[in-house]
């Protein structure tokens, strides 16, 4: 680009900057799933604490001490509440502003078995990552068949048909989830499963067409060599074109697996026993109940973060030149 | 019709036909049914009662909620989109120049976009917290100023979710980058031939030739922006406190089929929401036309 000769080091200071601002949250995040609850709102005056620190004891479990410089234990308190602390053998009576209590950093862990504990966690695990193979599996399946047929079958009647799926993606889900939940609770299905993976074996409209790109890249001599070898429809879209496209089917396993992961609307409106909730859903019930219980609230908001993250550094390409083709090739 | 021609008839609507079924059960019937509830009253419970314009017509003058939730919305997005437009692209220029380490800046760019909605909503919850909050912290600590009461204060509230969206621009920066890379090179050369400066150079090759990438991210925004309710809900329990000043449209629609049981009602305001996102996209459309341009015209 234009600015490739002038100063880089200018560019580097703005993105540093802003990559920190970025950042922050996260750090914090994980800064305050670490910390023991006396630690997480900071003293009147006290600015906001990075590392968390837990206070530092002697072999005999009693806290050092800083008083004018210093060092010292606390021994216990006097009958007008002040503390005692043994400074250098001399013992001195101080009121909790007049000495410090000297700090180590300290990871307190205990967050995360208790955000466990709080939550059914691993019944809730096993909820979310069933719902989303599951919706991985009959996205994958469903939409790449629909999308074969709109890319290599030359039928009359496709291209209008494939311009009512790309319109069906414009519909606000407002409109279709009230006679959705009509429907699935007429059919007993709400508080089940069902309303959340049965729809994707149907073909979903964003990765037909996400598909449907690709396949279009392929080139035809391969299916008439195969039509030669006597390979019907389906087998050229099983040997042929699925195994050429992996990577196009990736994107897709990845969006999908990615969105149910953190699906929140869907599971609120169609869950309804504890036990079926997934992690989105459980971590927001928790919230709402436990509204400054912040340190289990950010280890479980790391733990279903973190999963994200490392798929996301596994899987950078794949996801880099997902969202270009479906930002672009439209 | 030839042989061949009723062949590929019948197997591409034997390939396409799980999205048939799937248009006719999930869509097609919905839409059907959700114009009729619009009509109606109708609780789930008991079959719908026809009461014709009434739920439109107590939208319009008899419920102010409604009218409240409709300018916060178009608050947010007024803000949300623009703000989110001129930042993800200031982002991806900024990473275009070929800076080392540019694809470390991206992933950090991009993960809050990937992070579930429902644990980034708890986390700006604590980060906005009036007390103990980071943003509030980090403004006593360099400014020594006293912050906002951020999410719970009526007037800051919104506000803050703008804030809040800008954080996860990281998708539509990822567009920007792309599109910046399909910039053919040789019009830079051009430029630099008729001496243009930078200014020149981005006013005159880079933004025009970034237009319908802009657009792209530019109906997506307006999109999402509408129909925005998972952060919210979270943020404030599904309530839309404080005093309703974050009672989104999508929040009010949701609270009316599913806390009241007013599935009608809420029907109604589902079609004006699509009425209004369909005008906005068609309007962006057609005006598109004068602004945005395609390669090789």
């Amino acid at each position: 680009m234009a600015s490739r000769r002038h100063s880089p080091w200018r560019a580097h200071v703005v993105l540093v900057i802003t990559s920190l601002l970025f950042l922050a949250p996260f750090v914090w995040m994980l800064s305050t799933s670490l910390k023991h609850e006396s630690r997480i709102f900071p003293k009147p005056g006290k600015p906001p604490q990075w590392i968390p620190t837990t206070e530092r004891l002697d072999d005999q479990g009693r806290r050092l001490v800083m008083h004018q410089g210093r060092e010292g234990v606390e021994t216990g308190r006097d009958e007008r509440g002040r503390y005692l602390l043994d400074i250098e053998g001399e013992t001195i009576a101080a009121w909790p502003e007049d000495f410090e209590i000297r700090q180590k950093v300290g990871l307190h862990w205990r967050n995360y078995p208790d955000a466990f504990q709080r939550i059914d966690f691993f019944r809730n695990l096993r909820n979310t990552l069933f719902i989303c193979f599951t919706y991985v599996i009959g996205t994958v399946l469903s939409s790449s068949l629909v999308a074969y047929s709109f890319a290599r079958i030359p039928w009359r009647g496709r291209n209008a048909m494939f311009v009512l799926v790309l319109s069906t993606m414009m519909l606000p889900y407002q409109v279709t989830l009230i006679p959705l939940f009509a429907v699935y609770s007429k059919l007993g299905w709400v508080g089940t499963f069902k309303p959340l993976v049965i729809p994707a074996f149907f073909g979903v409209p964003f990765y037909i067409f996400l598909l449907r790109q690709f396949f279009l890249g392929v080139p035809e001599d391969l299916s008439a060599a195969a039509r030669i070898d006597g390979c019907n429809e389906f087998g050229i879209y099983w040997r042929i074109i699925l195994p050429l496209s992996k990577p196009a089917l990736a994107t897709t396993a990845l969006f999908t697996f990615l969105f149910e992961w953190g699906d929140f609307l869907y599971p609120l409106v169609f869950l309804q026993d504890e036990r079926q909730y997934t992690l989105a859903l459980a971590l927001q019930q928790f919230q709402s109940q436990h509204e400054s219980a912040w340190g289990p609230l950010m280890a479980m908001s790391t733990v279903i973060t973190i999963p994200i993250i490392i798929l996301f550094f596994f899987t950078q390409r794949t996801f880099i030149q997902g969202i270009t083709l479906t930002g672009l090739k439209g | 019709m030839s042989r061949a021609d009723r062949r590929h008839l019948r197997n591409g609507l034997l390939f396409a036909s799980p999205y048939i079924v799937g248009f006719l059960v999930f869509v097609l019937y919905p839409i059907v049914a959700s114009l009729y509830y619009s009509l109606c009253q109708f609780n789930v419970i008991n079959p719908p009662v026809w009461v014709g314009l009434e739920n439109f017509q107590t939208l319009f003058t008899e419920d102010p909620l409604f009218w409240k939730a409709l300018y916060n919305t178009l608050f947010f997005t007024a803000f949300s989109v623009p703000l989110s437009l001129v930042f993800s692209l200031s982002l991806a220029i900024l990473l275009n120049q070929k800076v080392r380490g540019m694809a470390g800046y991206r992933t950090v760019f991009f993960l809050p976009s990937i992070v579930p909605i429902v644990a980034s909503a708890v986390l700006w919850l604590w980060v906005l917290n009036p007390e103990s909050g980071l943003i509030n912290g980090m403004l006593r600590q360099f400014l020594g100023v006293d912050g906002p009461g951020w999410i719970a204060d009526e007037h800051w509230a919104k506000p803050s979710l703008v804030l809040m969206s800008l954080w996860s621009v990281g998708g539509a920066m990822v567009i920007f980058l792309a599109g910046l890379a399909d910039v053919p090179q040789v019009l830079y050369e051009v430029a630099d031939i008729d001496g243009a400066g930078r200014w020149i150079k981005f006013r005159h090759v880079t933004l025009p030739m970034l237009t319908p990438t802009i657009l792209f991210n530019l109906i997506m925004g307006l999109i999402n922006a509408f129909q925005y309710f998972t952060q919210v809900y979270v943020m404030t329990g599904g309530k839309g406190g404080p005093v309703d000043s974050t009672m989104f449209y999508a929040l009010y629609l949701y609270r009316n089929s599913f806390y009241y049981l007013r599935m009608g009602y809420a029907s109604a305001m589902a079609w004006l929401l699509f009425v209004v996102i369909l005008a906005a996209t068609l309007l962006l459309l057609v005006t598109s036309k004068r602004w945005v341009h395609y390669h090789g015209e």
